[in-house]
């Protein structure tokens, strides 16, 4: 990231957000009093608890799935306070009281030293007027009529349009998690693009004004208007610390007829030490509807958590619409990931591309679980899926599983599988040439991973690979 | 520059070279010609450091240093560079950047300076009118999708911008049409000084007409049987490997 971003990005920690909230943390525990105080805390309209106490009622009749290909131990959710005010970390006066392994790997991936201390909580000189270039960057999608600020400013500012759009993608009811998350969410990013707006920069959630510390029960609602175009940065590839294990986060996506919504994610949580102790638990629900000649197009490069459960997702309801997923995964030690996508096809004509791309190392398990779905409605769609899994060394795994529905003969789909070994050939074809097993490993892993990386904003593309590389560390003896 | 004493070597368990001793100097060329199966490939890898390729006895000196503690990359760096008799694809990386990433790697093990992809592309072009390859052949992955031919002009660009001073190759010749075996014959021509010295693996003595060698040895059974100039290539070629074959049983 330019040095810009980090600038406002430190600033944004320094000063926290303006908030009237008094810091306090509900009791641990789940009931419909909390529910009430997570809205009152938050001043919320009516409905917007409304819409927090039936997911919740609905939550309490649903039941934690168990088909994912992932494992762990029962997660205790009375157990966990789902209120806390916004609280500062705690600073640190210098980098030298940073976990030095840390340090070493905020190093290998080239990370700024003002960017690490943003990251690992050390107060900051104010060695620049963020202020200002905030003020430009809010000024610059104002006169363009870009909405993008944080979850809560949008129920207060833009109530019509969260109450328009809130669950139309990823219903209060859509699934044991997402329901959760309706019924506790905290905070999150609210992003509206009005018609024919192409939108002048990547929006980045580093710029999300006036927030921080989303937290546990992360809400994302984007909504492209008719012709409408917008490029969306979530992430980033710094390793992220936090708390909290369990994290259920929520993004919907509307593109409406003829817009365009591309969402980009590097995923770096914290996958727990090598045994995978403390790692975050990732279970993400992300969905987008496509309108009328309108696309969707998603590219995930997850590389933390000890678990992700996430398919993100695209309903292709519009004729002529397009969804994209391009995914790389990587496990390593002892993570688990079970992800993949769903391709609903409505509309005519109708086409979905799906490249994954899964790399397991160490003790890693990974399963690519894809959906395609064809309905009746949707004459002539098309659908190109690619899977393929890189396994280094012989103590990790891969699966896939592919689901296909087609209840339209006039479909048309491809679908090619691959399973390779990073090989001790290329390894020591490199080595030969003088480049370390290290590098060679990253070298071709990144190699493997180039469909999907090129589709990546190009700042992004330049640290996902360095990420790939750090993340596969000690993955070749 | 490179001395092989009585070196012993296996492959899965399997013993393959069985007192290998070998002197090359600078600015010598070596042809090593063999029948299937006798062992030049495997000596061309324990050269180069092959992990599943073992070195049990023996000894091998490279420029004064002992060349089998080296791992294989520095092996690389020190300038031992194998043109490898079947090269390796790597998808999705490209050629280029994967010769930059390797001569940096050398350069700076070197102490010299590491090249700019400008000071790069410059040198790469030069070197690719050597082997007469396309320049589209740069922005492809490391070999993938090329026909043998190309596979083996690739192995000689690597090594005409790599310019190592001990460049052991290893049949690169086979199945290669005369063209082809005239650049590869031209690209290590081009090589050929004092400071550089070659070590040429092959089957045939086809090469061998366009590569003059100053030496030539017949590896037979995990060892060097008989060595001579390069008027032994013809002989081996006029009469085949049988002879020698028979004279090695004959001695027994
Ligand atoms: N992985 C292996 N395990 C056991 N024997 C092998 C293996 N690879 C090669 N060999 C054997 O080692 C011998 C020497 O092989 P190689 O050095 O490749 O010969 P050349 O290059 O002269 O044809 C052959 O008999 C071959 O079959
Ligand atoms: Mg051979």
């Amino acid at each position: 990231m330019s040095s810009t971003i980090e600038q406002i990005a430190s600033q944004e920690y320094k000063y926290g957000f303006i908030t009237d909230i008094e810091a306090d943390q509900a009791p641990p525990g789940l009931n419909e009093d909390i529910i009430r105080l997570i809205s009152a805390k938050k001043n919320e309209p009516e409905w917007m608890l409304e819409f927090r106490l039936k997911a919740f009622r609905h939550w309490l009749t649903m039941k934690e799935p168990t088909w994912a290909n992932i494992k762990y131990g029962p997660i205790d959710y009375q157990a966990t306070s789902y209120y806390s005010a916004p609280k500062q970390k705690k600073k640190l006066n210098s980098l030298d009281e940073v976990d030095p392994e840390l340090r070493a790997t905020f190093a290998k991936l080239g990370i700024s030293l003002e960017e690490q201390k943003r990251l690992s909580g050390v107060a900051v000189d104010a060695v620049f007027d963020s202020v200002s270039v905030a003020t430009t960057f809010r000024t610059e999608l104002a006169k363009v009529g870009v909405i993008f600020c944080s979850f809560s400013d949008a129920v207060q500012n833009h109530p019509e349009l969260v109450q328009k759009y809130l669950g139309s993608v990823v219903p209060y009811t859509d699934n044991f998690f997402a329901t959760l998350n309706s019924a506790v969410f905290t905070d999150g990013s609210f992003c509206y693009i009005p018609k024919g707006v192409r939108c002048p920069m990547e929006l980045s959630t580093y710029f999300r004004i006036n927030s921080a510390n989303t937290g546990q029960f992360e809400r994302t609602l984007i909504v492209a208007d008719e012709g409408a175009t917008v490029s969306y940065l979530e992430g980033c590839t710094a390793p992220m610390r936090d708390e909290n294990q369990l994290h259920a986060a929520v993004v919907e996506l509307v593109a409406l007829d003829n817009a365009s919504i591309k969402y980009s994610t590097v995923q770096n949580w914290y996958p727990g030490d090598k045994e995978g102790r403390g790692g975050i638990y990732n279970f993400v629900t992300k969905r987008g509807k496509a309108f009328k000649n309108a696309k969707l197009s998603w590219t995930q490069v997850e590389t933390g958590s000890a678990i992700t459960w996430k398919y993100p997702s695209c309903i292709l309801q519009g004729d002529n619409s397009i969804g994209e997923f391009y995914s790389v995964a990587l496990t390593n030690h002892r993570q688990q990931a079970d992800t993949g996508t769903k391709m609903i096809h409505l509309g005519k004509n109708t086409r979905s591309t799906i490249v994954s791309k899964g790399i397991s190392a160490g003790r890693g398990q990974q399963t690519y679980r894809g959906e395609v779905k064809i309905m009746k409605s949707a004459e002539g769609a098309r659908n190109y899926s690619q899977c393929d899994s890189l396994l280094l060394g012989d103590k990790c795994g891969a699966h896939t599983f592919p689901y296909i529905e087609v209840r339209n003969s006039t479909a048309k789909m491809e679908h090619e599988a691959s399973t390779s070994k990073i090989g001790e050939d290329q390894l020591f074809y490199c080595q030969q040439r003088g480049i370390s097993a290290e590098d060679a490993v990253s070298m071709i892993v990144n190699g493997f991973c180039r469909e999907v990386f090129k589709e990546l904003p190009m700042e992004f593309a330049v640290e996902a690979t360095k990420l790939l590389g750090v993340s596969l560390e000690g993955a070749v003896g | 520059m490179l001395e092989i004493k009585d070196l012993y070597a296996g492959i899965d368990g399997k013993e393959i070279l069985k007192g290998l001793t070998l002197h090359v100097g600078a600015g010598e060329v070596h042809a090593i010609m063999g029948p299937n199966g006798s062992g030049k490939s495997t000596l061309a890898n324990v050269l180069a450091g092959r992990p599943k390729y073992v070195p049990t006895s023996g000894s091998v000196t490279y420029e004064g240093k002992d060349l089998l503690a080296l791992p294989a990359e520095e092996r690389a760096r020190e300038g031992v560079f194998l043109a490898m008799q079947y090269p390796v694809e790597i998808p999705g990386v490209n050629n280029i950047y994967f010769l930059k990433a390797a001569l940096n790697a050398v350069r700076k093990h070197q102490g010299q300076e590491e090249l700019d992809a400008m000071e790069f592309l410059q040198l790469a072009r030069e070197k690719m009118k050597l082997v007469e390859l396309d320049e589209a052949f740069m922005n492809r992955s490391v070999n993938e999708g090329f026909s043998g031919g190309e596979k083996k002009r690739n192995e000689i660009f690597q090594m005409a911008v790599l310019d190592p001073k001990l460049a052991i190759l290893d049949e690169t010749d086979s199945g290669l049409d005369i063209d082809a075996l005239r650049i590869v014959a031209e690209g290590v021509n081009a090589l050929r000084s004092e400071k550089h010295a070659v070590l040429v693996i092959t089957h045939y003595q086809r090469l061998l007409k366009y590569l003059v060698p100053d030496f030539v040895h017949v590896l037979a059974d995990g060892r060097i049987v008989k060595s001579g100039g390069k008027e032994l290539a013809e002989e081996l070629e006029q009469k085949g490997y049988e002879w020698i074959e028979e004279e090695l049983v004959a001695a027994r």
